[in-house]
């Protein structure tokens, strides 16, 4: 993938659009992503440190600085006007989205591809209100973000003010942890405590509310270190009887089963994840976050369980006597009804947060710690050879991968299969390609066929289910990448129509992302559901009103494309990956076509349905 | 395990599906077409649109279930039990953190009976009180998703014999004075306010006195009640929250007593 061209509109940052970090490494060649700072890099964000910020605003964006943080996304407003006039002296690039949503979306999406907190920035009343859907899904996603949300005037607070709203009210139950910001000297100490926090432990989002006169306040106090509060610090080390007694239930286990959910991408345990899977022989698992933590492409690996889960994984889930889940909270979409879920597995169940042990099922073995740390302790406490013999067990699931194939019936004369759509860029995409979903039958059918390898490329929203998801996640993921990995988002016709006007954001800042639109003129899983439940009744779910996606990316300034059949597919693909800025690919699917298997909402995971007569 | 006989079963139903014939395998596509390569070994009994495989009663299934908290159990378990818990939280003394409390209590579901909140003897530090009727797995995950708030510094929970106390005020008729001071007495309570019309009586104890005390006051005819809620402290030298530390007027008299403390 090319570098996309440099918009006229900052001239000054050497490199291209979002990525003005990529040209601040003294090694641009060193394609590799690195944890170590460089020293210029270390001696600025100690310099933000340290300096006297002067106010309030500046005190906010001198905190961001010395986290290190390198890019906000946000739309400008009445109570934030100060901290925007500070950012413009700053070296963090701000990408202004068109709707608040987009720039939650896309810091959501940012700070997943990074593995720092994403900052979205936004003002009082709508603004803020407007990041609440994208608070709560990286809220349900344990997604590290800050919120920044200007507010009335301290004086004015509670009086029904313009553009007010009790942003920390509103929050509260969705963020991490929030803060309310009362005092010019103490603002940037606040907002460098949010920022660590929402990266610390068990990550989340975390939210400042920033009163107008506090940001005009005047202030020398130099902000300091971002540090989160001491006792929000876990132990990365788990309990050694813990982990004695979880080592001692896999020995015994003659089904074990590795069950990797979104915290070990988290916790970037992958590698030390796939080495234990690997030296045991364990058939692994994941759940949809944690999709990419093992690769799809290993005889080990069966994929996703759950509700569109493949079946061979649901089959594994449902016989193994020893299930070991790290970094999973159980969801009602990976678990199915809790009454039949692996009902006759113990459960190791290792998770960084104490309050997910038996929050949903009941943990034989809790062991409580860093996943990569306990994962690293697990291996040593079990031993090679005291390692269970799963030769057998491993048969099973190979067989169960022959019986439950993840496939689909197509007829060239018919229209083009989704599933088809979604091969076709997989296999001309790189393996390790960001793919971004909005949600729908098409984040299914995303997460079905494609085969994902590597940690952190499928971005998605899991837990809430945020229809629109998708775009400000691939630009998102597009502005934190590295420029040689390329950035795909399938996106279905009524999640699009959700969050299209981010396109110009795209067109803008020449986002070089490919969005492939799976078109079926329905809100297709809700019709999945009316056909399956509600006899047919097709109750506002059919979208037949849908404009021309691809002339529509033209108006925006993006390269339009078309399926209509099979014949066109190879040549789209080709010339979609091909342009160097943003591409929709509207592709006219099979309007029938529906996303199987399905475990039905409560019911048992061994009872997934094939087809719609099986629900 | 015993149960299940997963290996014959399993070859049976591979057997069955690569046996079987395919329904739409047969169709012609053009060699260089890109949908050539995609014949679906479907099963005999594979369905018209969905996947091939064997239907869900040709699957084997476990015959063991888990209860309402993902437990595993037999199937014929009665419904769990619940019981009071006095839950005790040290919590940073800043704006918001009752309402965060209150609102996770709510939203998660847990039954409060009631909810104190006062400071204690370090400056910046409250204790907020929580009384709540859940199951044990229900106790379990309040005290946990209450020690998860950021503002939480430690999370207790009671036990039996701690110490436990509620304030009640009651207003009653005032027609028999000396009656109503009777009853005050017994009860070890105050009067605050007497008038012709209307006593209003102060009286302390644990839930049960109090409870107790408004019966005996209810001949009279209440006109008015409000009672404060159980608040509550770890009996001798426990602390009523893990670590918690005294503040440094408690710490003054003799470092030595206070260890326990320290644990």
């Amino acid at each position: 993938m090319t570098e996309p061209a440099t918009p006229d509109a900052e001239p000054d940052e050497g490199d291209g659009g979002g990525r003005t970090d990529r040209a601040e490494r003294p090694d641009e060649a060193d394609a590799e992503p690195t944890d170590e700072p460089t020293a210029d890099a270390a001696a600025a964000r100690a310099e933000a440190a340290t300096r006297s910020p002067g106010t309030g605003a500046n005190a906010v964006i001198a905190a961001l600085e010395a986290a290190g943080v390198e890019t906000a996304f946000g739309v400008q407003g009445g109570a934030i006007m100060p901290v925007y006039d500070a950012l413009s002296a700053s070296s963090i690039h701000h990408v202004t989205m068109a709707h608040e949503q987009g720039a939650v979306h896309a810091a959501d999406a940012y700070g997943i591809v990074r593995g720092d907190p994403g900052v979205c920035m936004a003002t009082s009343g709508p603004g803020a209100t407007n990041l609440v859907t994208g608070i709560a899904d990286a809220s349900m996603d344990s997604d590290a973000m800050l919120a920044l949300t200007g507010q009335v005037p301290s004086d004015m607070v509670g009086s029904d003010a313009f553009q007010e709203t009790d942003t920390v009210g509103v929050t509260a139950p969705i963020t991490k942890h929030n803060y309310f910001a009362s005092d010019s000297d103490d603002v940037g100490r606040t907002v460098g405590e949010a920022f660590a926090l929402a990266g610390t432990g068990r990550p989340g989002p975390t939210l400042v509310d920033l009163p107008k006169d506090v940001t005009f306040g005047e202030t020398d106090r130099p902000v300091g270190e971002p540090a989160a509060p001491d006792r929000a610090i876990p132990d990365a080390e788990a309990d050694d009887r813990q982990v004695e007694e979880a080592a001692s239930a896999i020995q015994r286990a003659e089904r074990p089963l590795c069950l990797f959910g979104g915290g070990v991408i988290k916790g970037d345990a992958t590698e030390e994840a796939r080495a234990f899977a690997r030296e045991f022989g364990i058939p692994v698992v994941t759940t949809m976050p944690g999709i990419g933590s093992f690769p799809e492409d290993e005889d080990l690996c069966l994929s996703w369980a759950g509700m569109h889960g493949t079946g061979y994984a649901n089959m594994a889930i449902t016989h193994t006597d020893c299930l070991i889940a790290v970094g999973t909270r159980f969801d009602d979409r990976l678990t199915g009804g809790v009454d039949t879920f692996a009902p006759e597995a113990e459960v190791v169940h290792v998770d960084i947060d104490p309050a997910e042990i038996s929050k949903n099922v009941h943990a034989d073995y809790p062991v409580i710690g860093d996943a990569a740390t306990v994962l690293d302790q697990l291996d040593a406490a079990i031993g090679y050879a005291d390692a269970p013999d799963t030769a057998a067990w491993r048969e099973q699931c190979a067989a169960w991968r022959e019986q439950y194939p993840m496939d689909y019936a197509i007829d060239p004369d018919e229209p083009v299969k989704p599933q088809f759509v979604v091969e076709a860029f997989d296999a001309a995409m790189d393996d390790d390609a960001y793919v971004t979903t909005g949600v729908g039958q098409h984040q299914m059918w995303a997460a079905q066929y494609w085969t994902y390898r590597e940690p952190r490329t499928f971005v998605s929203s899991h837990g809430l289910g945020t229809m629109g998801y998708g775009l400000p996640a691939a630009i998102g993921a597009r502005v934190a990448a590295d420029d040689d990995r390329q950035v795909i988002s399938f996106e279905g016709d009524g999640s699009f129509l959700m969050t299209i006007q981010e396109l110009s954001v795209a067109v803008r800042e020449n986002l070089d992302v490919t969005i492939v639109v799976l078109n079926n003129e329905y809100i297709g899983m809700v019709r999945q559901w009316q056909d399956a439940f509600f006899e047919g009744n097709h109750m506002a779910s059919q979208y037949d009103w849908m404009p021309e996606f691809d002339t529509l990316a033209e108006a925006f300034g993006a390269k339009g494309f078309r399926i209509d059949e099979y014949d066109d597919v190879e040549g789209v693909v080709e010339e979609a990956l091909a342009y160097d800025g943003p591409s929709v690919v509207d592709a006219h699917i099979d309007p029938e076509e529906n996303v199987y298997p399905m475990v039905a909402s409560g019911a048992a995971n061994g009872q997934f349905a094939l087809a719609e007569d099986q629900l | 395990m015993s149960e299940r006989t997963e290996g014959d079963r399993s070859e049976e139903e591979t057997e069955r599906s690569a046996g079987a014939p395919t329904t739409d395998g047969g169709t012609d596509h053009p060699a260089e077409s890109p949908v050539a390569e995609h014949a679906r070994p479907a099963g005999g009994d594979a369905p018209e649109t969905g996947l091939a495989g064997p239907t869900p009663d040709e699957r084997p299934h476990p015959t063991g279930r888990r209860d309402e908290h993902g437990v595993r159990k037999e199937p014929d378990h009665g419904p769990e039990p619940t019981r009071r818990a006095t839950v005790s939280a040290l919590v940073e003394d800043e704006p918001g953190v009752l309402a965060r409390a209150a609102g996770l209590f709510r939203r998660r579901q847990f039954n409060i009976e009631s909810l104190t909140v006062g400071p204690t003897t370090v400056e910046g530090h409250s204790r907020i009180t929580l009384v709540v009727e859940e199951t044990e797995a229900g106790i379990e995950q309040a005290k946990k998703q209450l020690a998860k708030l950021t503002p939480v510094i430690a999370v207790g929970e009671l036990s039996g014999d701690a110490v436990a106390a509620e304030l009640v005020l009651l207003k009653v008729r005032g027609e028999e004075p000396d009656k109503v001071h009777a009853i005050t007495s017994m009860y070890d309570g105050q009067t605050l306010d007497a008038g012709p019309r209307t006593i209003t009586v102060q009286i302390t104890g644990d839930e049960n006195t109090i409870d107790d005390a408004i019966d005996a006051f209810d001949q009279f005819g209440i006109i008015e009640i409000a009672r404060t809620g159980q608040t509550a402290l770890e009996r001798g030298d426990s602390p009523t929250t893990p670590g918690e530390e005294p503040g440094h007027s408690a710490g003054e008299t003799d470092d030595d007593e206070f260890t326990n403390y320290d644990d």
